[in-house]
């Protein structure tokens, strides 16, 4: 067990340092500056500002310098937004993101299991029917069309809920379904289809026989193991999640991390970009390691101890 | 059976506990937005940068900084230039020295006195060179301020002086007409010396440092959400801020914003705070609301005069004549813009007497003028050229680049590719000269022909871009700079303009409008020719 | 059934389900004799909802090929009527050029179709090679070839998608690259999982004591037994390039103008909602019937294939 979270730490570090490696480089090539803009500025403003942000050091220098501040964690000022932290920005955007992403999660899992659960028990019936549609729409529908349509419908015309903004849990509703609704129909679907597995294996049969209802058998027996599956689409499940938010923040127009993700690569701001890719990869980087470790603890047929698969 | 059911009803209802508890972290911002008084409900596109007077570049800190804080003069929103901080100002004959002698009731919002020294403090600031100021250049009208902002000289050396707490002294170096309007212009506005000098990063949040001496103070600031501002008790004029409140929220999506305005959770909507967009401009025609008001501003394709086939001036002239700006007005951009004839707006103090230098659609010239350059380059076939346009990636400029693209490949015959990048990669782009036809919107920072004219001096302006150079153009002027009279100056630039037209460097497209929609009832939200709101005047009728 | 029990004592209906015929179970006893492809055939004929998909996708590519070239318009064409809805002349309406929808959602089907199946034919190529090599070399080349596809899949797709196409210009070729830059790692590991256990089976190793080299055994073995699993990951493979397309076009980075794509066609469609809904309405019904669609066909195919599923 122990071998097997140190082995998988290790992977991340590697990961990590993939990821800023790639990022930094990325960034050389890519044309642009943080400065830069429609009036362009003397060279001798340019050269200042450079300097003030080590940007005229060599590659190697900067990328040492990303390395080690990637190391402390500490990535230094904004160079778009003038005296702001990347830490702070960062420190006060996640927890938005964060919410919204634990919303949109359970709304996935509850309602994905709920409509598996009655579409594999009406198995070729209306229900099944039903659900199905819905979960295939939920999986085939982009979101910021979705996002779009609940906004123009739920917001403005039928004035449900508000159209943007972030003041409180009433705001957070659409987004999070948002959100929500592929990863809603994943998990429908694959609930759908364990369970049917299990309905047909034999101890389910025997429970029914023994004149166990329809849905305590679910409950006792099918959906603990049939959610088995849903466990480890945890971890994809929670990047995509966290991922998936920036253009619901932005229609949404919600202060969270992904819209400060996306603005900071137009605006080659370098630090923040830095800045938040690191902390997403660590972020998604534990989030599937967790998921990992939480099964191999519901399913003991997984050993944990890092064989091959 | 039943029973089932409710269990499913349990498990539901748990889901949405859950998902109340999940949200905990939220914010819990009481309804203040509700409290007494006139509230304004405005929305910009972005976090603001920066709300350093001195460091902002953009439209969105501009608003809001034109807001809180407040130069020695102000622009009203008919354009005139009236007395601000400043309560008297004199200018000397040679219009060289400028004496501003500040009001008695200027307060900071801390109470403290807005002194000549703030002034100088701030203006120096911005010149300092560690500083990094992007806007400094707009200094660069005084005495000494471009040598010492590029490390060439001395701070003691700028013409600006604060000879006691009350008088500013400043010396240019050159006669600049547009002086006064400078002063309003937020770079030019002062910081509080005492507590800048004691928390250097007293801009980057709304609170205790954060002060300001305009009709508002910054209230607050949540980041990449919205600022609040509130009605100034220090400010000297109070008496004409009618308007308590200003909340202004960040929405990037411009589809959203019209939806919040249609809900009536925004009172104004436009620019320059945010776009009206395209698909909308028709809505909002239809009902009369759509408000629009001239901007000196100008859309233009620039031509890359290094290049193969654009260092010819016939195609670059046909190129130029085939264009049906009407055309596109009408049907692309949709806010009446004016057909633009030249690259100096018409809304510009003194250019609506000028000539024109073509005809807009003119497609039997552009053919002859295409034949002709053909000739010269030894081009056989108009389908043998192919020419890339390059814009940045954008809906409207898209759709704009798309009309033009089929306008010269239908009538000239030639091919075009549209070269679409992201915005950084397409600055980059253009600075190094890696274009054929690019387009460029620019905006006057003040209302003089200069702001535009200035551009085109060397080739290696930083905007420029487009590699011409004329010694007659350079000659005429400098000889505006020197000169006094009013009328004179004006026709040594208008000349400049047409020397730098008969080349066709750039087609000029159109002159931007400013386009908005505003809530009945609230007056003096009319953006000026520079596009911008004065929110001091903004009034609400109850 | 019921009317001939009337002298039995009454048992509520309710303790009974209809569990449905197992006709399914007469047509086992046939089916052992049909060869395994034919096999998977007929029980992807009884998938309703895959031969549902299976038809939808033909539709959609019949109308990308011949559409296009058939229309009296161009996809680019400016025909001077503005955002005009859906009527005889123009069957989806105009968008705020003046170009003809229906020609452009036909066309956007085929660039979103090519930007679907080149990503997995790329993830497809790099993928069979990668996972074979590792599977049939095994030992330490193994190792080290899955421990890099362990780190790649650690690494946030779609975070270096953003950034590589921003910093690759958006276009269809580097769309393609980004978008198949880490899927290759998903078929790569599915590859090796076939051929380690194909590998062990006794007629890879008569092949190999008969002197066939690698390249043989991967092409005449080991793909062969692997197209199964290959197939099902490709299928859907496409539908999730077509959805990172489309939202990758939302923000700014997709294909050029003016080239049509569902994705950038929806996303300019998105802000006509409420003034020419048939610019967002086409292009979005077509993204989701035909990501749909791959997703039945896939799923059918997985299920056809499955031999655990056999009843």
């Amino acid at each position: 067990m122990i071998k097997f979270i140190l082995k998988r730490l290790m992977y991340i570090v590697a990961a990590l340092f993939v990821i800023v490696t790639l990022t930094f480089f990325l960034m050389r090539i890519a044309p642009g500056s943080p400065f830069a803009s429609e009036k362009s500025l003397p060279p001798e403003i340019e050269a200042a500002l450079q300097e003030e942000y080590g940007l005229d050091n060599p590659w190697y220098i900067q990328y040492k310098d990303y390395l080690v501040s990637t190391a402390q964690f500490d990535f230094g000022e904004s160079m778009k937004y003038k005296g702001r932290s990347t830490n702070d920005m960062i420190a006060e955007s996640f927890p938005i993101s964060l919410t919204l992403g634990i919303e949109a999660m359970i709304l996935a899992v509850g309602l994905g299991v709920l409509v598996g659960v009655v579409t594999a028990l009406y198995h070729n019936k209306f229900p099944d029917y039903l659900g199905t549609t819905i979960a295939v729409l939920g999986i085939s529908v982009p979101s910021f069309i979705l996002a779009g349509l609940l906004q123009y419908f739920v917001g403005l015309k039928w004035q449900l809920l508000p159209i943007s903004g972030w003041n409180g849990f009433i705001y957070s509703i659409m987004p999070a379904f948002a959100i929500a609704v592929t990863h809603m129909g994943f998990i429908a679907k694959l609930v759908r289809s364990s369970m049917l597995e299990q309905n047909s294996s034999e101890y389910v049969k025997m429970a029914r026989a023994k004149g166990l209802g329809k849905w305590t058998t679910v409950f006792k027996h099918t959906l603990r193991n049939a959610l088995l599956p849903v466990v480890t689409y945890l971890g994809p499940l929670f990047a995509g999640v966290i991922t998936g938010s920036f253009i619901v923040e932005q229609i949404f127009a919600i202060p969270g991390l992904g819209k400060y993700f996306v603005t900071s690569i137009t605006n080659r701001d370098y630090t923040v970009i830095m800045g938040t890719t690191v902390f997403y990869s660590i972020i998604l980087l534990f989030a599937v390691l967790i998921v990992d470790i939480i099964y191999g603890f519901i399913d003991p047929r997984i050993n944990l101890k890092g064989g091959k698969k | 059976m039943k029973k089932n059911f409710l269990w499913v009803a349990i498990l539901a209802a748990l889901t949405l506990v859950l998902g109340a508890c999940g949200f905990g972290g939220g914010d819990e911002k009481s309804e203040d937005s509700k409290s007494e008084g006139k509230t304004l409900n405005l929305s910009i596109a972005s976090e603001p940068p920066s709300l350093h007077p001195q460091l902002a570049t953009d439209t969105q800190s501009g608003s809001i900084l034109n807001g809180v804080f407040e130069g020695l003069t102000r622009v009203d929103d008919k354009g005139n230039v009236e007395n601000a901080m400043a309560e008297d100002v004199k200018v000397s004959d040679d219009k060289l020295t400028y004496t501003f002698t500040l009001r008695d009731d200027a307060k900071w919002s801390n109470g403290d006195q807005v002194t000549a020294g703030d002034f100088e403090y701030a203006w120096k600031w911005a010149l300092e060179p560690k500083n990094a100021a992007q806007y400094s250049y707009i200094f660069y009208a005084i005495k000494g301020a471009e040598a010492y902002n590029m490390g060439k000289g001395k701070a003691e050396d700028v013409g600006v002086k604060a000879t006691d707490d009350k008088t500013l002294e400043v010396t240019l170096n050159n006669p600049t007409p547009y002086f006064l309007e400078l002063t309003a212009f937020y770079s030019y506005m002062p910081i509080n010396k005492k507590v800048a000098e004691k928390n250097d990063k007293w801009y980057a949040d709304a609170g205790e440092d954060y002060v300001t001496n305009g009709p508002y103070a910054l209230k607050e600031w949540k980041h990449n959400d919205s600022v609040t501002l509130a009605k100034s008790d220090n400010y000297w004029d109070k008496g004409n801020v009618d308007v308590d409140t200003i909340n202004v929220a960040m929405v990037e999506s411009a589809a959203t914003a019209d939806r919040l305005f249609q809900n009536g959770d925004l009172d104004f909507l436009g620019a320059p705070f945010q776009t009206v967009s395209l698909d909308k401009i028709d809505t909002y025609k239809k009902d009369k609301s759509l408000q629009i008001t001239d901007t000196a501003s100008v859309y233009l394709y620039k031509f890359n005069t290094k290049d193969d086939v654009m260092k010819n001036e016939n195609i670059r002239k046909a190129l130029t004549l085939a264009i049906d700006r009407q055309g596109l007005i009408d049907n692309v951009t949709k806010g009446e813009q004016k057909p633009a004839n030249g690259i100096v707006p018409m809304a510009i103090n003194g250019w609506d007497s000028q000539q024109t230098f073509f005809k807009d659609n003119d497609m039997k010239g552009a053919k002859e003028a295409l034949a002709q350059g053909m000739k010269e380059l030894g081009i056989k076939n108009a389908s043998d050229i192919d020419i890339k346009l390059s814009i940045n990636t954008d809906e409207a400029h898209a759709a704009i680049a798309q009309y033009v693209q089929e306008g010269w490949h239908k009538n000239l015959g030639i091919n075009v590719t549209i070269d679409n990048s992201e915005w950084q990669v397409y600055l980059d782009k253009v600075d190094n000269g890696d274009f054929q036809v690019a387009r460029m919107g620019w905006t006057a920072d003040y209302n003089d022909a200069t702001s535009f004219l200035d551009l085109y001096t060397t080739a290696d302006t930083g905007n420029n871009q487009t590699g011409w150079e004329s010694k007659e153009y350079q000659a005429l002027m400098a000889k505006a700079q020197k000169e006094t009279d009013v009328e004179k100056r004006l026709a040594l630039l208008q000349e400049a303009e047409a020397v730098f037209m008969a080349d066709y460097p750039a087609a000029p497209i159109y002159d931007y409008t400013s386009l908005f929609v505003v809530k009945d009832g609230i007056t003096g939200m009319e953006p000026d020719v520079l596009g911008n709101i004065n929110l001091k005047g903004v009034k609400i009728a109850k | 059934m019921t009317q001939s029990n009337e002298n039995l004592p009454k048992i509520s209906k309710d303790k009974f389900t209809i569990v449905g015929g197992k006709h399914d179970k007469t047509d086992q006893l046939a089916e052992k004799s049909v060869s395994f492809w034919k096999e998977v055939r007929l029980r992807f004929m009884h998938n309703k909802l895959a031969i549902v998909g299976f038809f939808i996708l033909i539709i959609v590519a019949l109308m990308a090929i011949f559409v296009p070239w058939l229309s009296p318009y161009s996809y680019r064409e400016q025909l001077g009527v503005y955002n005009a809805p859906p009527s005889a002349a123009h069957w989806f309406g105009t968008d705020d050029l003046g170009r003809d929808i229906f020609v452009r959602v036909w066309f956007g089907a085929r660039i979103s179709l090519f930007i679907g199946l080149s990503a997995a034919v790329i993830d497809l190529i790099i993928g069979v090679a990668w996972g074979s090599i590792a599977g049939l070399a095994g030992g330490r080349v193994d190792d080290i070839m899955m421990r890099i596809a362990d780190v790649l899949t650690a690494v946030p797709y779609l975070l270096v998608v953003i950034i590589l196409l921003v910093v690759l210009q958006p276009g269809l070729l580097p769309m393609i690259i980004a978008l198949s830059i880490t899927g290759w790692v998903n078929m790569a590991r599915i590859v090796r999982g076939e051929v380690l256990s194909i590998k062990s089976r006794e007629y890879v190793l008569a092949a190999r004591t008969l002197g066939a080299n690698t390249t043989h055994i991967i092409m005449k073995h080991l793909v062969p037994n692997a197209l199964g699993a290959i197939l099902v990951t490709m299928t859907l493979t496409i539908p999730s390039a077509i959805f990172t397309e489309s939202f990758l076009s939302y923000l700014g980075l997709g294909v050029p103008q003016p080239m049509a794509s569902w994705g950038t066609m929806a996303s300019d469609g998105n802000n006509a909602l409420d003034t020419a809904p048939w610019r967002l309405i086409f292009p979005a019904i077509l993204i989701s019937v035909t990501i749909f669609a791959f997703n039945a066909v896939g799923d059918g195919l997985r299920d056809a294939l499955d031999p655990k599923l056999r009843k």
